[in-house]
């Protein structure tokens, strides 16, 4: 399964809907980097409502595509941390000290506008 | 008294499945979604080192009645490598494979008790149990 990456206007938009395998964490991953080249967006939004819990490995997929992201040049915002998963991503000793974030997907659109200066 | 299930970890998809079976483990006792993730993370961390560095083992799951208090115990078996170490594999960050090293230190601070027992060369067991509060 692949997960779908949507354009709207100057962002691309990811909702991960369903629990990350590793294929499918890494499959996405390059993915991204891929729409990002393609249609040479300058943010995304990754919203992670439906996700309920995130391991160290998914972490760090989840780390890397942003540093990826930035390097290409697009600033990544990511949305919807549930509380269980706040907790336990903490505990785990991963803060994801550099990351933007929004509590919705509305306000992370907001915020990457901010951030493009727009 | 003690239930026990088990899923053998060969491939990523065996992460999953182990996993699943502890969610589902810490649901049908009564454990909250903060704990839920708690132990869905811990099988995973566990589930995914022996994919990892012992190629081949078992997560176990153990529903546990300790004078009515319910509990869920992992044990994660292995016959790999072993860790010669185990102070070391317990500080955060430390990773042989570039991982974030995250793993062991976070399992022992999600969960309420922790053991690990490993001999070089013959394997690695780990035991981590949550009570229900
Ligand atoms: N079952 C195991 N058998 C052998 N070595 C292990 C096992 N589990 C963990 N290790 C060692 O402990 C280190 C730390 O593990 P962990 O905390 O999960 O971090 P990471 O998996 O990110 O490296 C690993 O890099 C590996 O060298
Ligand atoms: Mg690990």
């Amino acid at each position: 399964m692949r997960i779908p990456i949507l354009k709207l206007y100057n962002c691309l938009l990811v909702s991960i809907q369903w629990e990350l395998d590793d294929q499918t964490a890494l499959q996405f991953q390059e993915d991204l980097l891929q729409k990002i080249h393609e249609t040479s967006v300058s943010g995304v939004v990754i919203d992670l409502t439906s996700i309920d819990f995130i391991d160290s490995f998914i972490a760090k997929v989840l780390g890397d595509v942003i540093d990826m992201s930035n390097l290409m040049g697009a600033k990544v915002v990511i949305t919807g941390i549930q509380p269980a998963v706040a907790i336990t991503l903490i505990e785990l000793g991963i803060g994801l000290n550099n990351v933007l974030t929004a509590i919705d997907l509305e306000k992370g659109l907001e915020k990457l506008q901010q951030e493009l200066g727009e | 008294m003690s239930i026990q299930s088990c899923v053998t970890i060969i491939n990523e998809w065996d992460i999953v499945a182990a996993r699943q079976l502890g969610r589902n483990v810490a649901k049908e006792l009564g454990f909250g979604t903060v704990d839920q993730a708690r132990i869905t993370t811990a099988i995973s961390e566990l589930a995914r080192n022996i994919y990892l560095y012992a190629g081949k083992g078992q997560i176990c799951i153990d529903k546990l009645f300790d004078g009515g208090k319910p509990g869920v115990k992992i044990s994660a078996i292995d016959s790999g490598p072993g860790i010669s170490d185990i102070r070391q594999v317990m500080e955060d960050g430390y990773s042989t494979s570039g991982g974030l090293g995250a793993g062991l230190p976070g399992v022992k601070r999600l969960m309420d008790q922790f053991e690990i027992e490993s001999i070089p060369g013959d394997g690695t067991k780990i035991k981590a149990t949550k009570w229900l509060r």
